[in-house]
């Protein structure tokens, strides 16, 4: 049984530097360091307003927990290495990239247009072809969507190509 | 004052909730938590009363219905039902999947009763209790609130302490509420008021399970046919009343618990089920008991972790962390004078979960069969479905794009979070308590003039001191045995 879990795990041989357990405790030491050191940076108030400790000093506290807490997992994985994640499929990806495609539509173009494309290009690239299905989670449930936010909350979207065309 | 709890606008209120909380409780990896968040914007269209009743009949509905996903197609519909699997599945592949359900309905309606029952006696001595807390007793109980993370079900203790942490850190961008000093904003005018609750919780759990589905696009799910939800029989009541009972009361005790919830409730009612059980060989072959016990446990810590929630302000599980900003957001202060001011909206909600258990009841006996078919829905077309209601409801809630993407950076993080090990609900309670713990932490040194060891002379502070400490030290215990820190 412990033979069938060592060969799921991470493949020793592999450097250091390329297994999943380094490469996460890189990542959280590195930006905890970056966050660390922008504490310095921090306004400080003087003494006479200062409730208790500096502003910065409760931040910086937990950035350190979380450096050594960090520290610990890492030296603990040299006795039980982690399981050896699978690669990400092709989906995953295009779902991110469906992400970004979002952010640069509604920051440029529109809002419920980033909406839109961004269902039809991750319904398409997770197997639907059906047109009909394609037109409903592309046009019309963001149309109802925007509908519902728009009668009930009385929500104004920013404004945009499509959404220009309701509000004026 | 009487509580118009069955004026027909309530009604009409906990129907909708219960249907939604099963709909959201059947889909995989939705849940009441996701759907809690997902429909906080809409809220502010109702009273206070509505708006959180609502939201709990969602939380006990969404608990159950994970129940139905986990019988039929042997995946859990919340996290809470994941130890339902076990028994659910293997004895509807026996040709019983409506035995199974109806053990499933019964069990989690007594258990959901029960954790009422317990809500409404405890949560007032609590509340009373907390008379006596000052903010060093605050930020004390938050601090044991906080290290309980380290034994919630999914992820290691150590990664749940990093994450919880992390949820605090988070609570930190914006303005200091103290002296105004921004933190974290890097001149970015939208972070000044703070990473909001909503962005970070949709994102968390909306979208990083987008994420995670668009990994499983070739799993196939298995439906084993129902064809109608069947009342346990006499021998089966005779079977399962104690495990029933015993369940009961360890999910309303853990539920009580600072930030735990229904799926450390139903493993513990689950494995104690097997332990008092006459035949633990049948556990894992489709056992009622073993049903009886995880759907219990987990429905009575719905009721259990309101009471921390209610009259403390602390939350007992990730949804109560969403109620409790439903709470806030309606101007309703949890805590000993919510009781002693607005004792009627408590009691408002305290019914309104006794119905929400007894209508799921309902809809459970007759619907299973109906919303069972909701997990036929491809991915295809409901992922990008929630997307686009998660995209707008976290927009509406301070009209912000910079909210959007705070949800998408925190969708992608969640999803990496979960893929390394470390569990998104630590962050999720970090964050509510973040603000808690920090003010009450400078408050106390300002009372204690800057002598930190001044705490140790507070008896209620040293209490739960202490049990923090053995908060912390119980899954270092429990990891000698089957050797799980990391």
């Amino acid at each position: 049984m412990n033979n069938v879990q060592d060969k799921k795990r991470a493949n020793k041989s592999l450097p250091f530097f390329l297994r999943t357990e380094f490469k996460v405790f890189f990542s959280i030491i590195l930006v905890s360091t970056i966050l660390l050191i922008s504490t310095l940076s921090f306004d400080t108030v003087p003494p006479i307003l200062n409730r208790g400790i500096q502003p910065a000093t409760f931040p910086k506290g937990l950035l350190v927990l979380i450096i050594i807490l960090t520290s610990i997992i890492y030296y603990l994985s040299f006795k039980r290495p982690w399981k050896k994640e699978k690669d990400l499929p092709k989906p995953f990806f295009l779902t991110i990239i469906s992400f970004v495609l979002f952010i640069i539509i509604s920051k440029t173009l529109d809002f419920f247009l980033a909406i839109g494309v961004l269902s039809v290009f991750v319904s398409y690239y997770w197997g639907e072809r059906r047109i009909l299905y394609l037109l409903l989670v592309s046009i019309i449930f963001p149309l109802v969507v925007f509908i519902f936010f728009e009668m009930i909350l009385g929500l104004r979207f920013p404004p945009g190509i499509i959404t220009n065309l309701y509000y004026y | 004052m009487m509580v118009p709890l069955f004026s027909s606008k309530l009604l009409l209120v906990l129907l909708f909730g219960t249907l939604f909380g099963l709909v959201l409780g059947v889909l995989p990896g939705l849940g009441p938590t996701t759907g809690g968040a997902l429909i906080l914007p809409f809220t502010m269209t109702l009273d206070p009363l509505s708006a959180i009743i609502l939201l709990t009949s969602i939380y006990c509905a969404g608990t159950y219905g994970g129940a139905i996903t986990a019988v039929l197609i042997n995946t859990p519909g919340t996290p809470a039902a994941a130890a339902t699997c076990l028994d659910g599945y293997p004895l509807a592949q026996k040709g019983e999947a409506g035995r199974a359900l109806g053990m499933a309905t019964v069990s989690s309606t007594v258990g959901g009763i029960f954790s009422v029952v317990v809500l409404v006696f405890f949560a007032p001595i609590l509340a009373n209790l907390a008379y006596e807390f000052g903010q060093p007793e605050y930020f004390a109980l938050a601090i044991f609130g906080l290290t309980m993370l380290a034994s919630i079900g999914d992820g290691s203790p150590i990664k749940n302490l990093i994450a919880g942490a992390f949820g605090i850190l988070i609570s930190t961008v914006g303005k200091d509420f103290m002296t105004s000093i921004d933190r974290f904003t890097y001149g970015i005018n939208e972070l000044s008021v703070g990473i909001g609750f909503i962005p970070v919780v949709v994102g968390l759990f909306a979208i990083s399970e987008m994420l995670t589905q668009s990994t499983l696009l070739d799993q196939v799910f298995k439906r084993v046919a129902l064809k109608a939800v069947k009342l346990p029989t006499k021998d089966d009541y005779k079977k399962t009343w104690k495990t029933i009972l015993r369940s009961s009361g360890i999910g309303s005790f853990i539920g009580v618990l600072p930030a735990e919830g229904g799926t450390v409730a139903s493993l513990i009612g689950y494995s104690e089920a097997k332990r008092f059980s006459k035949n633990p060989e049948e556990f894992g072959k489709g056992s009622v008991e073993g049903i009886a016990g995880a759907e219990a446990a987990n429905n009575a810590a719905t009721g259990g972790a309101m009471v921390p929630t209610l009259a403390l302000g602390i939350p007992g599980s990730a949804t109560t962390a969403v109620i409790l900003t439903g709470l806030i957001i309606h101007g309703v202060r949890p805590g000993p004078d919510l009781f002693k001011e607005q004792p009627e909206f408590l009691y408002g909600i305290f019914g309104a979960m006794l119905v929400a258990n007894i209508l799921f009841f309902i809809f459970g006996f007759f619907g299973a069969k109906i919303f069972a078919r909701i997990t036929l829905v491809p991915n295809k077309i409901l992922w990008p479905m929630i997307f686009a209601v998660s995209v707008c409801g976290t927009y509406s809630l301070s009209q912000s794009i910079i909210d959007v993407w705070i949800m998408l950076f925190f969708g992608v993080l969640g999803f990496f979070m979960r893929r390394y090990g470390f569990s998104v609900v630590p962050v999720i309670i970090g964050l509510i308590l973040g603000e808690l713990v920090e003010g009450t932490l400078r408050q106390s040194i300002v009372i204690f003039d800057g002598n930190w060891l001044m705490f140790l002379t507070r008896p209620i502070a040293l209490t739960f001191f202490i049990l923090s400490l053995i908060a912390l030290a119980f899954p270092l215990i429990r990891s000698k045995k089957n050797k799980k820190i990391i």
